[in-house]
């Protein structure tokens, strides 16, 4: 049985990272949150940028983050004016029984008084998490979020399966899987639902996918088309393209399709695959996965992604030598020894588990080591949801 | 030599991972690390298939597990595999072809 090192919180979910974060609500209290996190060692702030208005869904991910057992203490700091208060964050984040502290600049009186006093708030929670140890647990307390961005024909060859055999071998001990970014399942639907565990999950999985290509489909996009490059690179059908995207997540069952909206943000409520209904946007998708609880990412690219994340370690895979070598600042993972023959895939899978238990227990990925704080929260419009018929 | 990679064991096609030529000996790698050969029938371009096994018309043509189309004529082992001779399950991509010229 492997077994990685990680910190355990409050309500026994096991972070594998230490870091306190600064929430600022909305954008207009960034600035106090940065500069408070600038001050505190292992601090780092963030925000969205979608308003102030009370987004549900946006509300949803911000507690999500702040749950995510990476996180061993939250500072909010909010302006005071407001919807989407500090107040309703913290309310959704204090029951994981990890500190939770506010500071609003309105009501301290100013930007100094904000910053001194959330500078001294995170100074305390500072000392205090620095005495946490890892321990050892077993990988049934890890989920692993699924991404790529920067594709190119390597991807759906050397990378994307080299890390479905991980998926697969972290599944078998136990461990979760999210696997998100929901346009690249399009065409691959009936593939998919027909690895779902339940009827219910298989028709959840058809209507997730539907839904999205009805959103595309408004926008003026058939979401089922191939583009010429796609052809001339050698992908044949829209199955075998959109397959090459989600081979990243292995092959075990469909556990179930965990909503992401401003009904709620699901969890995954036991071992398995799961899918996330979320954007194919690489950042927000991995801050809505890891507010659906993932503590760690494992990033395909083929053109050579150099994106990390604010709380998770975000793993680098590329299947192209070339970025391999080009980008070696940026790549964690060689899986293009599986293009000139060099080794299997299952062999390069092999080395990207162990990678991912090796970074679960402390190894800075190379995205962390150089200090990227990636973090945005995407949203969906309500309107154009309703329009849709949606809700 | 050409090399071609099989993505999953079950799968009856492998992506070359170099231009290979017709009549060329194409070096096939399974995930596990078994070594498969046969001899190219068609050019095949770096990312594009090559038939493991013989298939009929109406055969499922399986990548990654699973079925990525459907043979629509017959295919040899060692023949290129793309759209002249498979058609989505889906999407038939000939018709893709007729509107989106």
């Amino acid at each position: 049985m492997t077994e990685f090192y990680g910190y355990e919180r409050p309500d026994g979910s096991v972070g594998v990272r230490n870091h306190l974060l600064v929430i600022a609500p909305i954008d207009c209290s960034f600035e106090p949150a940065k500069r408070i996190a600038a001050q505190v060692e292992g601090a780092v702030a963030v925000t969205q940028h979608h308003g102030c208005g009370l987004d549900e869904m946006v509300a949803n991910t911000l507690v999500g983050v702040g749950r995510n057992p990476n996180v061993a203490g939250v500072l909010l700091v909010g302006l005071g004016c407001e919807t989407l208060t500090s107040e309703i964050l913290a309310e959704g984040i204090e029951s994981t029984g990890k500190p939770v502290e506010v500071v609003v600049c309105q009501h301290e009186g100013g930007t100094l008084r904000a910053i001194e006093r959330g500078v001294r708030i995170l100074q305390r929670m500072a000392q205090e998490v620095a005495e946490l140890r890892r321990e050892p647990f077993p990988l049934s307390e890890l989920i692993l979020a699924v991404e790529c961005g920067g594709s190119d024909a390597t991807s759906g060859l050397a990378a994307n399966p080299a890390t479905g055999i991980a998926a697969d071998m972290l599944i078998d001990e136990g461990g979760t899987v999210i696997i998100s970014e929901t346009q690249e399942m399009v065409g691959a639907q009936h593939l998919l639902a027909r690895r779902a565990v339940s009827r219910e999950v298989a028709e959840a999985t058809y209507e997730m996918i539907e839904r999205q290509e009805r959103r595309m489909r408004a926008m003026g996009i058939d979401s089922r088309f191939m583009s010429k490059g796609n052809i001339e690179g050698g992908l044949t059908t829209i199955e075998e393209k959109s397959l090459g995207a989600i081979r990243k997540g292995g092959t075990r069952p469909i556990q179930g399709v965990l909503e992401n909206s401003w009904r709620r943000l699901e969890r995954p409520s036991r071992g398995g695959l799961w899918l996330q209904d979320g954007t194919g946007s690489d950042i927000p998708s991995m801050t809505h996965m890891v507010a659906a609880g993932a503590q760690i990412v494992a990033f395909t690219t083929g053109r050579g992604s150099t994106v990390g994340h604010a709380i998770a370690p975000v793993l680098k895979i590329t299947g192209n030598p070339e970025t391999y070598a080009r980008m070696s600042d940026n790549m964690d993972i060689d899986a293009s020894t599986i293009l000139d023959g060099r080794e299997p895939l299952r062999s390069v899978g092999e080395r990207i588990f162990k990678a991912i238990i090796e970074v679960a227990s402390g190894r800075k990925t190379k995205a962390e080591a150089l200090g990227y704080r990636d973090f945005a929260v995407f949203t969906r419009s309500r309107i154009a949801e309703h329009l849709l018929g949606f809700c | 030599m050409g090399k071609a990679v099989q993505v999953d064991g079950r799968d009856n096609v492998a992506t070359v991972t170099s231009d290979v030529s017709e009549g060329k000996v194409v070096e096939v790698l399974s995930p596990e690390g078994d070594i498969l050969r046969l001899r190219a029938l068609d050019d095949i371009s770096f990312g594009h298939k090559i038939a493991l096994t013989d298939l009929d018309q109406g055969e499922e043509v399986v990548k990654y597990g699973e079925t990525i189309g459907i043979a629509s004529r017959p295919i040899r082992a060692g023949s290129w595999v793309h759209t002249h001779n498979v058609e989505s399950a889906r999407v038939p991509t000939s018709s893709l072809r007729r509107e989106r010229p």
